[in-house]
């Protein structure tokens, strides 16, 4: 008898734990931003327009320990001049519950399409980068971050 | 908010004509997201500083629209190509209305 109800609350707080465990996997989830939302918010900026590779250099950590400050440099190829340069930069986090970041505008007066700030990141993702220039083309980049410590205050 | 942001900017005070120069901006702000709960589990309202413009001689140069995902106290570089002797201006707008300011002289010569 004893043994039995031992028996029966072992695999009572197995399950629990399993249970438990799932729900901590997927809740997270269920509130972030992903590469739909991302593609949603490109959509809602240039529409159904192509983008080309290149051009962009989107310099971000392999791995940052903080997700609260994580580095993130663009640096856009262009000669910056009144008839050629970068008009605008957006700066997209897959898996954020929000997916933007940072929009730049640019002018020819900067002399060169680079800027740096520092983000928030909840867990590890893909961080987008897209770039506008003022004849209309459109470049995008794509870097992957691995988060230790994400940074939503959760 | 404890205290007023206060906004640091590094820019040199003299360049050539045609020189690049690295601007480096830092306010100090809590940058609060809007995602966080406090205690009570009630959801701590957004407050950021939503833009950050840089002007010289009164023309704008370079625009940055910030969003709950930059971290507080936030850093802004960006570059600039000394072409004339004037005055950077620089604000910050916060979601409460207010505009945090700072103006730095640049010599070209």
């Amino acid at each position: 008898m004893v043994l039995k109800s031992v028996e029966k609350t072992r695999r009572e707080t197995l399950a629990m734990a399993a249970i438990a465990g799932l729900a901590a996997i997927l809740a997270p989830r269920l509130s972030l931003a992903d590469e739909q939302a991302v593609a949603v918010e490109i959509k809602k900026l240039y529409g159904d327009k192509k983008f080309e590779s290149g051009k962009i250099k989107l310099d971000v950590p392999e791995i940052a320990e903080n997700g609260l400050v994580v580095p993130v440099n663009v640096d856009i190829e262009s000669p910056m001049t009144d008839a050629d340069y970068v008009k605008s930069v957006h700066v997209f986090a897959e898996g954020n519950p929000l997916p933007a970041v940072v929009s730049y505008r640019f002018t020819p007066a900067c002399g060169k399409a680079s800027a740096s700030t520092r983000m928030r990141l909840a867990e590890t993702q893909n961080i987008v980068c897209i770039a506008e220039m003022s004849n209309g083309k459109l470049h995008m980049a794509k870097a992957n971050v691995k988060v230790t410590i994400g940074g939503c205050g959760g | 908010m404890a205290t007023k942001p206060t906004p640091r900017v590094r820019v040199p005070t003299q360049a050539k004509p045609g020189e690049l120069i690295e601007i480096k901006t830092l306010i100090s702000h809590e940058m609060e997201s809007g995602q966080r709960k406090d205690a009570s589990g009630k959801v701590v309202p957004r407050k950021i500083i939503n833009k950050f413009t840089a002007a010289f001689n009164g023309k704008t140069v370079f625009e940055a629209d910030w969003n709950p995902a930059i971290s507080a106290n936030p850093y802004q570089s960006f570059f600039y190509k000394a072409a004339e002797s004037g005055e950077f201006t620089f604000t910050w707008k916060d979601d409460d209305g207010s505009d945090y300011v700072a103006t730095n002289k640049l010599t070209v010569a």
